[in-house]
């Protein structure tokens, strides 16, 4: 009882596997244009793939392997899409909106309404049945959006980006409506927030150029990241090149020392594979000039920009960045431009396989 | 929410100079139409039995080819707008072609089609149906020159309207059928009523190809138009009037139909804003 995905659209070099259990929900995080959105309208039929093979609970969505020719037409499918924007259609009210799931599936209009009620009020919208779309703020119109997607009883519902074109205040609300619906349900989300993949998603799934990159429980993936991306949106340093026995040696011949950290790895490391250093930004120390004694790592960067983070500064010197204080960033006066050096403990700095 | 007069608008002041010509460009032919209506014998003039057969036959045909525009033309933008196919752009310049053919040259087209010894008409007449110099051809010549308005008003309306909505609706279990139903015909409705008015003002007053594949026979295919230039050679009076009716019927049911969509334009506009949290005032 799973769903399962095998498809490639060459034209957008968009070749993906993955598999969805009954009650999991799948975070699709990635770079734009990394085929996120593709992946999803591949799976609700508005998107003809060149070839794969798509089916939910035995139930064949496509097959297009092997010269076959088999397409169920969206309609049809049972995965309900939920977009960025609410797209609640403007002409109808919030009640027969919710019920358009329904009825399109032949519910009388008495039955339809009543499963309508029922959805908005667990979506904690039941007093705004009557109203127009116009009428309802951003939070209101997603949660209503949500509703009516529910309402559907779809195999497997899709969100795309639900909560990127709400406000600060509406998202955390939205959040936690998800996370309620979400438990039981099989779903398949896209996000940019970490906070969502923690929260909502079983596991996650990164995306880049079209391609699966990393997956896995959330939580090992963000701790573990093997991509820039991923490193980014866990807010730590990544450091790529090839294993050592002491650390990672980037391309550019840089040697950064670390721990080999290979709890998780099948067997010992080997040198010469591709490897990856990670540290956070707050075990970044900034110099004026170079600082001596070992096991350090100690290089010369150049500052790009300096911005607040929390009540740190981020000292960001390309691809690498630091958290020191206002008032050392103060002492060192720094500015961009300048030339620093950037001191990390071997401590800090895990080191694994890419 | 309206925009207010203190808003800045950005038009340099000579445009509004060039617009007023422009305005007056429509208005005052109208207005000198208007000062040499014989007033006294106004209402003798349009209520004369020539003149009301020939607007109940104007009014009559052009709801009917408004109908015709509307089946036809429907199905028409929705596959020029929705699908893509090979030929698209050729069907659509073809579409096109009635709104800078000459009236005439439609007229002759049709009736090199329907008449006696046309591609259709020879088959149609061993059916014993005889289309041109007939009532229906009147209706035909109307709705070959009118259908571009309404393809083209509903094509921009779906065009800006695009397809998300129907994604939705299809994800949501609605087949094709009831997504055209229930969403993409109300939400484009707007943009087909501003097409269907304009194809009625277009047919209401069509001249050149109505004269060459329908004549122009009193109560059958003499419609207001035709009146108007037969009254013309003879009695000049009688082709004002009729004129300044025929402005009147027109902006009347521009106006009627034009205050629906306005409205509903707003609402579309409000739910934009929302969506993108757009800058309402």
């Amino acid at each position: 009882m799973t769903f399962r995905l095998d498809a490639a659209v060459g034209s957008r070099g968009f070749d993906v596997s993955l598999t969805v259990g009954p009650a999991e929900t799948v975070a699709i995080m990635g770079p734009n244009g990394a085929g996120k959105s593709t992946l999803l309208a591949v799976i609700a039929g508005l998107l003809h793939p060149d070839s794969g093979r798509a089916e939910v609970d035995g139930r064949v969505l496509f097959d297009l392997a092997g010269g076959r020719s088999a397409w169920t037409a969206p309609h049809q499918r049972g995965t309900a899409l939920l977009a960025q924007e609410p797209l609640l259609f403007p002409h109808l009210t919030v009640l027969e909106n919710v019920a358009f799931g329904p009825r399109s599936k032949g519910a009388p209009r008495q039955e339809a309404r009543e499963t309508a009620r029922r959805w908005l009020g667990a979506v904690d919208a039941g007093e705004l049945a009557t109203r127009r779309p116009a009428e309802l703020s951003g939070g209101q119109a997603q949660r209503v959006a949500v509703a009516r997607a529910l309402a559907a009883d779809p195999q497997l519902l899709l969100l795309d980006e639900p909560m990127a074109a709400l406000d600060i205040h509406a998202a955390p609300l939205l959040r936690r409506l998800l996370k309620q619906v979400l438990a039981e349900r099989r779903a398949i989300i896209i996000t940019h927030d970490v906070l969502d993949a923690l929260m909502l998603a079983d596991r996650v799934i990164v995306l880049e150029d079209g391609k699966v990159t990393e997956a896995g429980p959330t939580r090992d993936v963000l701790q573990r990241p093997r991509s820039r991306f991923v490193a980014g949106l866990a807010g730590l340093n990544l450091v790529a090149g090839t294993l050592t026995e002491h650390g990672v040696r980037t391309a550019a011949g840089q040697e950064f020392a670390g721990q080999h950290d290979s709890a998780m790895e099948a067997g010992p490391f080997i040198a010469g594979q591709a490897g990856v250093a990670v540290f956070p930004p707050s075990a970044v120390s900034v110099f004026l000039s170079e600082a001596q004694g070992s096991p350090r790592n100690s290089f010369p960067v150049a500052v790009t920009d300096l911005e607040p983070h929390g009540d740190q500064i981020r000292v960001r010197a390309g691809d690498l960045s630091a958290d020191i204080t206002p008032a050392a960033s103060a002492d060192l006066g720094l500015a961009p431009g300048m030339t620093v050096f950037f001191v990390i403990k071997a401590g800090a700095v895990s080191v694994y396989q890419a | 929410m309206r925009r207010r007069r203190t808003d800045y608008t950005g038009i340099p002041a000579w445009i509004y100079a060039a617009a007023a010509v422009g305005g007056l460009l429509v208005l005052l032919p109208v207005a000198a139409m208007a000062a040499r209506v014989n007033w006294p014998q106004f209402l003798p003039l349009i209520t004369s039995e020539p003149s009301l057969t020939a607007l109940g036959l104007s009014l009559r045909t052009s709801a009917a080819s408004t109908a015709l525009c509307i089946i036809l033309g429907v199905p028409l933008a929705l596959v020029l707008a929705r699908a893509t196919f090979p030929g698209q752009r050729l069907l659509r310049s073809f579409v096109l072609l009635p709104l800078v053919l000459p009236p005439v040259v439609g007229g002759i087209a049709l009736l090199y089609t329907f008449g006696r010894q046309g591609l259709l008409g020879r088959n149609l007449e061993l059916l014993g149906i005889q289309v041109a110099f007939s009532t229906a051809a009147v209706v035909l010549a109307q709705t070959f020159v009118a259908l571009p308005f309404l393809v083209v008003s509903l094509e921009g309306a779906l065009r800006t309207a695009g397809g998300r909505y129907e994604a939705v609706a299809a994800t949501l279990g609605a087949r094709p059928g009831t997504v055209l139903r229930r969403v993409t015909v109300p939400l484009v409705l707007p943009g087909l009523a501003s097409g269907a008015v304009l194809s009625f003002a277009r047919g209401l007053g069509e001249f050149g190809a109505t004269l060459t594949f329908a004549g122009s026979l009193q109560g059958v295919t003499r419609t207001l138009p035709l009146e108007i230039y037969l009254q013309r050679e003879t009695d000049a009076d009688a082709a004002v009037a009729l004129s300044l009716v025929l402005v009147a019927v027109a902006v009347t049911v521009v106006a009627l139909s034009y205050r629906g969509p306005r409205r509903t334009g707003t609402a579309a506009r409000t739910t934009a804003a929302h969506a993108s949290g757009g800058s309402v005032q």
